[in-house]
């Protein structure tokens, strides 16, 4: 099963690297990995989902937790969150077809960031799902490159 | 008043009660040579950085203190990377200082850099590349706490040439905060309550303890607990030596060579009660058989150890020693002792009629050749287990582990996880450093001996009086037993009958060189060797093809054993 992990994490240097080499070392695998700051000065969030049986999972989260620069990590599956990603699609849009894209970038919310003769950039967010439908959808008029992020996470406020 | 960065190391050192560093000098660390004579810490020059960390390894199992080496930047930092994984692997307590090129050079291929932070990051507890003066002293505290606490481990700290020339002014912090790094040392009492409860209820108890037994210093506690409930003890390699191996409890070392006895009541116990240990490979053998019977209860200190190979029932985190004080607390009023013990009656008989059945044991030699275990048995009584056995890896690791009775804590020392060949003999240096007045015997092969053999130099210029037995077979034994046993005897490359000649080898560097040949000679060779205040090699000629026994093939359940 999928997972996503909130990590704090000290923001020193070497500590992507002290994360990432405890997944390739131990043999976990990285789905997507997203990092920023926090508010908090000098500390550090990561994202990170990932794919395992719910032994390698509670595996990933205590070697984590063992990392000295790490500071706290949430699973947050479990939990009630908000979960987004981002995607940038450049997509072909001769005549003819604009009319189409723009509807599909309507319906979806999404953004149009940059527009050419013969192409539209679209930027879309949302969870796993609504990206893939809207990538799924803009497929026929031929994608020409796709940036996508990873997923990144909060956990919802307690009602 | 400033100091440079040297100075400032310097002092942190004394300030940590440093004594003695092993280490081994190098362009990127003069800086720190040049003031090493201002200060009170007893530098020890090693011939080879691996033997420089080894030693300092030794050092802090012996002691339990933690062992402190110095080497420079580039090869003098990588030859040191197999004796940092070794310690990583047994959660040994050591800090490694390492040189680095000046920061402006880092990441320019500069002469000698490696990036030594990188390459240890998977086999150090933790590890720091400085890179202002006025971090070191944090950072030097950080080290030291790191590596003692917890879980304990290795820590290296890199330190750039411009950052040890560079000044400030010092103030060794008093003590240390850190927000991400918080080990949990005490039990849960809830959890506690069950433990004592399940050993309560228990009819076939047994007691699996590790090497976090002797790092958390649990040794009586654990003695405590069987003596007073009468329950049968077994140990991992590592945990060799916490509890009385002469004891009726005991049952000798359980897993791949571990004692019929041991694997037989791992395979019958309704309680496991594992302690400090981590459910080794070695130690399981095919997971899914392993303790069919038995309720699971694990006490580690480490969370990451616990349901990590073998699914538990009860665990406790925390360290061993407070664990154990927290269930004698339940345990301790109104306890019952002769009640405790015929409730365990049948089973204690039962455990010991297993090692009567089949005990530790050889075959009496056929041609005249000397019985390697003969050797490891004969040592055990001239020294009457009072002695500092360091071993090799390998069939003469094996021997030592279940023919010599450890008797008391840190006094086995042996490269568990890693399984280092050349660990032995600089471990039993750094070991005779810390205990000049007692007997440090370094039980050897031929073929490990030969890995770490040049710091024979570094013991005769500092009188450490180190005895090496090497059991001589002529063989990388234990490789060739596996080539024997499941390779159709395929001895191929495995034979090392060109060897030195390690009586004139001894001689040459200073030391005493013994021969034995016949099991006549045998004992009074060693007392010789060992009555003598100089270094010894004695070159112990064995049976060549004799194997260790019992054994488990790898990957087979515990009751499968091969007995002799
Ligand atoms: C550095 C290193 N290289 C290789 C091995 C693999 N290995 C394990 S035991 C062994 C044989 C050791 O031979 P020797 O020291 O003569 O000991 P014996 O088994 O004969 O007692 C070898 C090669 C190892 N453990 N460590
Ligand atoms: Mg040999």
């Amino acid at each position: 099963m999928k997972h996503t992990l909130s990590v704090t994490v000290e923001n020193e240097p070497g500590v992507l690297s002290r994360v990432a080499g405890l997944f390739s070392g131990r043999g976990f695998n990285i789905e997507s990995l997203n990092v920023g700051p926090t508010l908090e000065p000098g500390v550090s969030r990561m994202t990170i989902t990932t794919e395992g049986d719910e032994q390698i999972i509670e595996q990933i989260v205590k070697q984590l937790r063992k990392l000295v620069t790490v500071i706290k990590v949430r699973d947050l599956t479990e939990l009630k969150a908000v979960s987004r990603e981002m995607v940038l699609v450049k997509v072909n849009a001769e005549e003819g077809k604009r009319a189409e894209i723009l509807r599909i970038t309507d319906i979806f919310r999404c953004k149009v960031v940059d527009v050419s003769l013969d192409e539209m950039t679209i930027e879309c967010t949302g969870d796993a799902g609504k990206l893939e439908a809207i990538i799924d959808l803009l497929t026929r008029f031929g994608i020409k490159e796709l940036a996508r992020t990873g997923a990144t996470a909060l956990k919802r406020a307690k009602q | 008043m400033q100091l440079t960065g040297a100075q400032v190391l310097l002092k942190c050192l004394e300030k940590e009660a440093v004594k003695t560093v092993f280490g081994f000098p190098g362009g990127a660390v003069i800086d720190i040579y040049d003031e090493l004579p201002n200060f009170s810490i007893e530098h020890i020059l090693v011939r080879h950085e691996q033997g420089a960390i080894h030693a300092a390894d030794g050092y802090a199992r012996a002691t339990g203190e933690v062992g402190v080496c110095l080497v420079t930047s580039g090869p003098g930092a990588t030859n040191a990377v197999t004796g940092i994984a070794t310690a990583y692997m047994d959660s040994i307590p050591v800090v490694i200082f390492t040189g680095q090129v000046p920061t402006p050079l880092i990441g320019n291929d500069a002469f000698q850099e490696v990036d030594i932070v990188g390459i240890t990051r998977p086999c150090t507890k933790h590890n720091y590349l400085v890179k202002d003066v006025r971090d070191l002293a944090r950072v030097v505290k950080q080290a030291f706490y790191l590596a003692r606490s917890g879980r304990p481990g290795p820590v290296l700290v890199d330190l750039p040439k411009d950052v040890l020339q560079a000044t400030c002014t010092f103030e060794y912090p008093r003590n240390v905060r850190m927000r991400s790094y918080n080990p949990n040392m005490r039990p849960h009492a809830g959890q506690t309550r069950k433990v004592a409860r399940l050993l309560q209820e228990a009819e076939r108890p047994l007691i699996y303890s590790g090497g976090g037994v002797l790092s958390a210093r649990a040794h009586r506690e654990l003695t405590w607990l069987a003596r007073r409930l009468s329950i049968p003890v077994t140990s991992t390699l590592m945990g060799l030596g916490a509890f009385p191996g002469d004891d009726e409890l005991w049952l000798g070392m359980l897993g791949m060579h571990g004692t019929y006895a041991a694997n037989m009541a791992v395979n019958n116990c309704d309680l496991l009660l594992a302690i400090g240990a981590r459910f080794d490979d070695r130690v399981t053998g095919k997971v899914n058989t392993f303790a069919p019977k038995a309720t699971i209860v694990h006490v580690d200190i480490d969370p990451t150890s616990i349901q990590k190979n073998v699914a538990v029932h009860v665990p406790l985190v925390a360290d061993c020693k407070s664990a154990l004080s927290a269930l004698k607390e339940e345990l301790e009023p109104g306890l019952d002792v002769p009640a405790w013990q015929e409730k365990h009656e049948t089973w204690v008989k039962q455990v010991r009629s297993w090692a009567e059945e089949h005990p530790l044991t050889y075959a009496p030699s056929e041609n005249g050749r000397i019985k390697p275990q003969f050797v490891v048995e004969k040592i055990y009584e001239i020294t009457k287990g009072e002695a500092i056995i360091a071993t090799e890896v390998g069939q003469n690791q094996m021997w030592a582990a279940q023919f010599y009775r450890f008797r008391t804590p840190n006094s086995f020392l042996s490269s568990g996880g890693l399984g280092t060949m050349g660990y032995g003999f600089p471990a039993a240096m750094g070991a005779q450093k810390a205990f000049p007045e007692k007997l440090v015997i370094n039980i050897a092969g031929d073929g490990s001996i030969q890995m770490c053999i040049q710091e024979m130099a570094t013991v005769v210029c500092n009188n450490l009086p180190v005895k090496i037995v090497i059991l001589n077979n002529g063989y990388l034994g234990m490789v060739r037993q596996w080539q024997e046993l499941f390779y159709k005897k395929n001895y191929c490359q495995t034979c090392m009958d060109a060897q030195p000649d390690f009586v004139r080898l001894a001689e040459a560097y200073g030391a005493e060189g013994y021969r034995i040949t016949e099991t006549k000679d045998v004992e009074p060779v060693l007392r010789e060797a060992f009555a003598s205040d100089k270094p010894a090699i004695v070159d112990v000629r064995v049976e060549k093809e004799e194997n260790v026994y019992p054994m488990v093939p790898a990957g087979a359940s515990l009751t499968e054993m091969l007995l002799v």
